[in-house]
């Protein structure tokens, strides 16, 4: 047990190197630079390597670089950032190099309002890169999980060989909190081994998920390119290939949505359900407790950690009872379209926004319940 | 993936080793000189023996890029000016890898060209090749940023109005530690630059004048491959024969044009970080 005040920030580079990131390339940007000031100072202790490169599109092409030389590498930025960063995240995507992306969400568009908050780049995380692909985005709430759910995403990236998006925003990156992080976390290995260099394809159907990917220098002479790609990497105009290329990344998420879809909920047969995530949840959950306490009437609330693959399928079964659909968002409704999606034509879906800089307050939820 | 073993008789049978047979025929036009550069190239590590596995060849986008397609080692063909960048994030990941980056000038000078000053500043341990061919060439022959004034292409279509960039000087104001100029008609004199670059500690930058005659040279009229050849010829003089490379603006000054020491390599740079963090020395 040893309790320490800490940010979401810090929480969040400290949850990297405990989980085997030893690698930062990253560009200055508010209200993302306390993670580049932490791992600056930190990852040179453990022969690691922090490097600020000249512009965010720099920054995530150099972590391309560093994973495929072998090692766990992250960067952290904002929207401006993020924005800059979206034809980087595709090679990451296509090429199939694990990595951490953490976007400190602050108002947009362009320069925005760098220091206020904001959730506002949920589509951007979705679709912000070009072409089909898929994309898994986390979402924490408080000071520890930035810090859990910066490993988790690290251990889901790792596995399926694809990068993950911390969507973090001003307020928990800024927010301290007494937290009790673990010393020790589960970083995730492969089970299987890998195969000799003569019998290696870099993207091998049966080599998927759990064998351990090889890396430059390690004699297997991979080659890697941002082109549709056959299995031994280089590319091809062949229609069945770039087919199956693409059908093996939409893969990686459909048949495994299952064990990556990450929410908590509770009192969900309730008429009226919350469905939140990020800073807006802690205000739903203590809109909950208020109006729970003033009329004796339950009210649901279902936290996504998770928001992209979005999880529909389990969304619609625990929403099955519900008659209001209550989703609080710092933006103009950008999750609303996707639950208005799930749940049945008669639910009534209420979306509570706020996109003035300021944090959504627990009365405006309780307003609309 | 085919691993071909050394051969017996290196001299002469070099390219066996390091190209991939099964990735030919090439993309490239009759007459490019893109594979008279990765032919020296490869020459070049066959001489100084870098192991296949010792080397990485990164490049971005455009013909000259496509090279790393070729080669049977750890190739990395990445976006569009980024090469440099991905360079960075394999070279500090394996300081003991040769890290090479070939490409062109739309690529490293234009869209790459942040990356490739904040490069030659850092002192980046890396040999960047840059093929200069004076135009777009995969996108049909617009202008490049060493596209001369006047000179017509595909999007100047009335001559080119801009002033063009000098990748040599470029590189030696940025800071490179070592910088040549050479073409592809002088193909000895070349590879005897690409492992001076090779070999130099530092960041190094060879400029490679090479011909387009599909694009470029259809442009400006200047005729077929031979022609363009016989062109730079005639437009090179060597670097000891002139007073200041500097200010030679007629011809291309070839050979070596900046060579210095002051800078210890980045990754040795940032070794004294890892130190300094580690209770070892100062930076």
């Amino acid at each position: 047990m040893a309790l320490e005040l800490r940010s979401g920030n810090e929480a969040c580079a400290i949850g990297a190197l405990r989980a085997g990131v030893r690698f930062f390339a990253g560009y200055p940007i508010t209200p993302s630079t306390e993670i580049a000031e932490y791992l600056a100072r930190e990852l040179p202790k453990l022969d690691g390597t922090f490097v600020q490169m000249e512009d965010e599109i720099g920054s995530i092409c150099c972590m391309n670089g560093a994973t495929a030389a072998g090692l766990k590498a992250m960067t952290a930025t904002s929207g401006p950032g993020f924005s800059l960063m979206q034809e980087g995240l595709g090679y990451s995507i296509i090429s199939e190099l694990p990595c951490l992306i953490v976007d400190v969400m602050r108002g947009g568009p362009a320069t925005g309002s760098p220091t206020r908050s904001s959730q506002a780049d949920i589509m951007q995380a979705r679709h912000g890169t070009h072409g089909d692909h898929p994309v898994v985005a986390l979402c924490p709430w408080d000071v520890r999980e930035c810090f859990d759910l910066t490993v988790e995403a690290i251990n889901v990236s790792e596995r399926l060989r694809i990068p993950v998006i911390l969507l973090m925003d001003e307020i928990v990156g800024h927010m301290r909190e007494t937290v009790d992080l673990p010393g020790e976390v589960d970083v995730w290995q492969p089970n299987n081994p890998r195969k000799p260099p003569e019998e290696y394809f870099h993207y091998d159907d049966d080599n998927n998920y759990d064998a351990r990917i090889a890396s430059f220098g390690e004699g297997y002479r991979i080659h890697m390119t941002g082109l549709v790609h056959r299995k031994d990497g280089f590319p091809t105009n062949d229609p069945e290939i770039i087919r199956w290329n693409l059908d093996r990344l939409r893969h990686k998420l459909e048949d495994n949505e299952s064990w990556l879809w990450d929410l908590t909920f509770e009192d969900v047969g309730a008429e009226t359900v919350i469905v939140c995530y990020g800073s807006s949840a802690r205000s739903a959950m203590e809109a909950k407790r208020q109006y729970e306490s003033r009329t004796g009437r339950t009210v649901g609330i279902l936290r996504l950690r998770m928001l992209w693959p979005f999880p529909h399928r389990r969304l619609i079964s625990l929403l099955k009872s519900a008659r209001r659909v209550i989703v609080p968002e710092m933006n103009q409704g950008q999750l609303n379209r996707s639950i208005e999606r799930t749940v049945s034509r008669d639910v009534e879906v209420v979306p509570v926004l706020r996109y003035d800089g300021e944090m959504l307050t627990p009365e405006e939820i309780v307003d609309a319940l | 993936m085919t691993h071909s073993s050394l051969p017996d008789g290196r001299v002469g049978r070099h390219l066996d080793r390091y190209r991939l047979d099964e990735r030919f025929p090439h993309i490239l036009c009759p007459g490019c000189g893109i594979g008279t550069a990765m032919g020296t190239m490869v020459r070049a590590l066959e001489e100084l023996d870098i192991g296949q596995d010792q080397v990485s060849v990164i490049s971005g986008i455009g013909c000259s890029s496509r090279v790393p397609g070729y080669l049977d080692c750890d190739t990395f063909h990445t976006l569009h000016g980024r090469a440099i960048p991905a360079a960075t994030g394999v070279k500090l990941a394996r300081p003991d890898m040769n890290v090479v980056v070939f490409g062109g000038d739309g690529d490293i000078m234009a869209i790459g060209g942040n990356h490739f000053i904040h490069a030659a500043r850092r002192n980046l341990d890396i040999t960047v090749f840059v093929v200069n061919n004076r135009t777009y060439a995969m996108t049909g022959g617009q202008y490049s940023p060493t596209t001369p004034t006047h000179e017509k292409a595909a999007t100047a279509p009335w001559g080119n109005c801009e002033r063009s960039f000098d990748i040599c000087f470029m590189a030696r104001a940025s800071g490179a530690m070592f910088v040549a100029r050479s073409t592809t008609f002088h193909v000895t004199h070349l590879q005897r630059m690409m492992k001076l670059a090779l070999t130099k500690t530092g960041f190094s930058v060879l400029e490679i004048v090479s011909q387009c005659p599909t694009l470029y040279g259809r442009h400006q009229r200047i005729g077929d491959a031979v022609k363009m050849l016989e062109w730079f010829k005639a437009n090179s003089v060597d670097v000891s024969k002139v007073e200041d490379p500097w200010s030679e603006t007629e011809r291309f000054v070839i050979g070596v044009l900046h060579d210095r020491e002051e800078v210890p390599p980045y990754t040795r740079l940032y070794g004294s970080v890892r130190d300094a963090s580690q209770g070892k020395g100062k930076v």
